[in-house]
């Protein structure tokens, strides 16, 4: 276990380091000057130059990269160029509606797709399972911005159940934040659930054909009990590898989702950076995402451990 | 439910007090990077800021005209070189710094120095000196006549800012007008509030909370259902008719300052032979572009002047619609059919959509438009910074910016002595009706010349609510000045 940690730790680290340098480099490859961004079409030259100066843009790239690098690890994000403030605390004010997206649409996605997933299991090749899994053929095709146009127009405008879009901040309460994030999230939450449910039926069809549930069927266990308590826990892994890999997916899907329900989040607040050249926001934002993936799968992979003690030992696979 | 609730309570409210709404949320497609005029070229930063927050020496109303603000009235002499401003007294900053004379003194000579980011530098180019004999009266001595200085000085970019608050301004703004900074959440919305100590006359709003919404469809539903109470620049007009067919919203169609052109590096063949260029006019309808680009909204141009300002001159016909003759022309200048040129188009709908129509013209006349989408800032780096581009729709939106043709350095390369001449005989200009002679002669050279295709001025989409009054009909600078704006029955 330690081992596996140090070894990830250092994972981390490097990929943090790659993730780092390839930003800076795309971004300073990118066309576009974020002085003559921010002052438009009628600035002078000299202008131009004082603002450059002003933002430390005159300055060698290298020296630039090393600066923000040293910032970023002194735990100094930098002043966004474009808003003037904290990168620390526009982040900070933005992960707290994208963080609790991100777990509404998987918490969804996780309570929908597994429990549907092992029912087609159970009911291989009759009605429930087709259905489902014309279902899920649906929602996997479906784009999660369509849905959220679908569902706005259903929830919000025709039956005026859920806001269209928007946040009112946490401050107005748990309950009306909650309620604008539904939407978004079961948007979000759709597609992945699709992938998860026929990931989990899949998985689930394998170890129906063991021998352990053959032998808990054989000790007089009904069918419905074979099923949650042996074949379930044992496809798992599979399930939870899918999961890991999902969170990449919802990631990149918030910045369209945010987009679609003008939810102030982390996604908005890159796509918007990235169109406004604001170096210091994207190039944190991107090294702190590239991080939460690397740390989900660490978390996946603990989580292998606790669902098959025998990876314990480092024998896995 | 709690919603139902709010909304049953609010009609209940409204049905027995008759009328109590004394707050206004308003919905605006971009957020302002940040909230300091005199350092930013963002239009947004004036939509929340101009007169409501900020106020200069002379403001631009609705209408597009120089009224007076802090300076309650001026003069210039007559060899039009010395402005002399009488000011307001017992004006205060909102955090109760004081207003003279050595305000303004800071705030121009700011804009002047080395280390100045103002985006609009070149408006205060010809100030040479401003002079206090009083605390209540600025004396600006320009270097050379400039007729345009005074609208200049009603621009958001030349508001009057306190040495005291100057460098908190972008996050904590601080003005002399009606309206006090309250909060700003970034990513969604800022509030201003009725500041009790304005020196003019009180507003009839108490709050103000401008929302920022970019997806079309998201604001059409904010509008539909009673969030937001004005979206005084809409951003999509083929979601309008929606919008119109509910009773209790008003569309206003109005003018905005911008020029959409397309245009033609003439560094760069075929470009150079003004034949194409005027066959390039000849081939495009303007009216079937507004139609299908804009849903018919939109006044065609003929020049890079629209029809609400000063001077204006109908040039519309110079070069009308006659695919015929743009492909003798194109024959005449040697451009052989199948000719292909690049169209660059940057984010907005008007260029992305507007390109497309252009080149469904384009190919009628024998030339191949290759569309070439960008974003901003790759538009500001290539297009504009480095003049590497062939043709590109584009919307000039600056105010009266008849200026930029005259410049040796700009993106479309149009090198005119005669020009010049008559720009710089207009700045020269102290006689406000020879003035106008001359900004119809400018325009003229350039229908002449045809440097950029003009295609039309940009419309202002603007949709509130039927009860609200006071919002600005036209756009002649960029600006959602509330402070007239009251609801009605």
């Amino acid at each position: 276990m330690t081992r596996l940690l140090l070894r990830r730790g250092v994972g981390l680290a490097l990929t943090l380091l790659a993730a780092s340098l390839v930003v800076f480099v795309v971004l300073g490859v990118l066309p576009g000057d974020p002085a003559s961004l921010m002052l438009g079409t009628a600035a002078r030259a000299d202008t131009l130059a004082a603002l450059r100066h002003q933002l430390g843009l005159d300055q060698p790239a290298p020296l630039r990269y090393l600066l923000w690098l040293g910032g970023f690890l002194r735990g100094d994000l930098g002043l966004s160029f474009t808003y003037h403030v904290p990168v620390a605390g526009l982040i900070g004010a933005r992960a707290a509606v994208t963080v609790p997206l991100a777990v509404l649409a998987i918490a969804l996605s996780t309570l929908v797709a597994i429990p549907l997933g092992t029912l087609a299991a159970s009911r291989r090749g009759r009605a429930a399972d087709t259905v489902l899994m014309a279902a899920s053929q649906l929602g996997m095709a479906a784009p999660n911005f369509w849905l959220g146009f679908l569902l706005i127009l259903l929830f919000s405008m025709q039956l005026g159940w859920l806001p269209g879009g928007g946040f009112p901040g946490w401050n107005h309460g748990a309950w009306a934040a909650l309620k604008a994030l539904l939407l978004p999230a079961v948007a979000l939450a759709l597609p992945q659930a699709a992938i998860l449910a026929r990931v989990t039926r899949a998985a689930v069809l394998e170890t129906l054909d063991q021998d352990y549930v053959r032998t808990a069927l054989a000790k007089g266990l009904s069918e419905t009990a074979a099923l949650w308590r042996h074949a379930l826990p044992n496809a798992l892994v599979a399930v939870v590898t899918v999961l890991g890999l999902q969170f990449g997916y919802l990631l990149a899907g918030t910045v369209i989702i945010e987009n679609t329900f003008a939810l102030p989040g982390l996604g908005r607040l890159l796509f918007q950076a990235v169109t406004q050249r604001d170096l210091p926001v994207v190039q944190d934002l991107v090294v702190l995402l590239a991080g939460s993936v690397v740390v989900v799968n660490f978390a996946v992979d603990v989580l292998y451990v606790w669902l098959d003690p025998r990876l314990a030992g480092g024998e896995r696979r | 439910m709690n919603r139902i609730l709010a909304l049953a309570l609010a009609g209940a409210l409204a049905a027995s007090t008759a009328e109590a709404k004394d707050t206004l949320s308003l919905g605006m497609v971009l957020e302002p990077p940040h909230l300091d005029p005199t350092a930013g070229a963002a239009a947004a930063i004036r939509e929340v800021t101009y007169a409501n927050l900020y106020e200069g020496l002379v403001r631009i109303d609705a209408e597009g005209k120089v009224r007076p603000a802090l300076a309650a009235s001026w003069s210039v002499s007559p060899d039009g070189l010395t402005y002399t401003f009488r000011l307001h007294r017992n004006v205060t900053f909102q955090d109760g710094s004081p207003f003279d004379c050595s305000t303004v003194a800071f705030s121009y000579g700011r804009a002047l120095t080395p280390d100045s980011v103002n985006a609009q530098k070149g408006l205060f180019e010809p100030i040479r000196s401003v002079t206090c004999p009083d605390p209540h009266t600025a004396v600006v001595e320009l270097k050379r006549p400039t007729a345009s200085f005074l609208f200049g000085m009603g621009w958001g970019d030349a508001v009057m800012v306190s040495p005291r608050s100057i460098a908190a301004d972008k996050t904590h703004p601080i003005g002399t007008g009606p309206f006090r900074f309250v909060r700003w959440v970034r990513g969604d919305h800022i509030v201003l509030e009725r500041w009790p100590g304005y020196w003019g006359k009180k507003p009839a709003l108490k709050e103000i909370t401008f929302r920022f919404i970019t997806d079309p469809n998201a604001a059409a539903t904010a509008m539909l259902s009673g969030a937001l109470d004005a979206f005084p620049n809409f951003p999509a007009p083929e979601v309008l008719a929606r919008l119109r067919a509910d009773a209790k919203l008003r569309v206003v169609v109005g003018t905005t300052e911008g020029k959409t052109v397309l245009a033609l590096n003439e560094a760069k063949k075929p470009f150079d032979d003004i034949r194409v260029r005027r066959a390039l006019a000849m081939a495009i309808d303007r009216k079937g572009l507004i139609e299908a680009a804009m849903s018919g909204y939109g006044v065609p141009i003929g020049s890079h002047y629209v029809p609400t300002d000063p001077g204006y001159v109908d040039l519309t016909g110079v070069y009308p619609y006659d695919p015929a003759r743009a492909r003798a022309l194109l024959a005449e200048a040697g451009v052989r059919p199948g000719t292909q040129i690049a169209i660059t188009l940057p984010p907005p709908a008007y260029a992305r959509r507007g390109g497309e129509v252009i080149a469904a013209y384009l190919a009628q006349v024998g030339i191949t438009a290759k569309l070439v989408p960008v974003e901003w800032a790759q538009w500001l780096d290539t297009v504009f910074a480095h003049g590497d581009y062939d043709a590109t729709v584009i919307s000039h939106t600056e105010p009266r910016d008849l200026d930029i043709y005259a410049r040796r350095h700009y993106y479309f390369h149009y090198h005119s002595a005669a020009y010049r001449a008559l720009w710089e005989q207009y700045q020269r200009t102290t006689d406000p009706k020879q003035a106008d002679v001359l900004l119809g002669e400018l325009q003229r050279k350039l229908a002449h010349d045809e440097p950029n295709v003009f295609l039309f001025a940009l419309p202002k989409l603007g949709v509130w609510n039927a009860k609200l009054h006071g919002l600005w009909h036209n756009s002649p600078i960029p600006a959602n000045d509330v402070t007239g704006v009251s609801w009605g029955k």
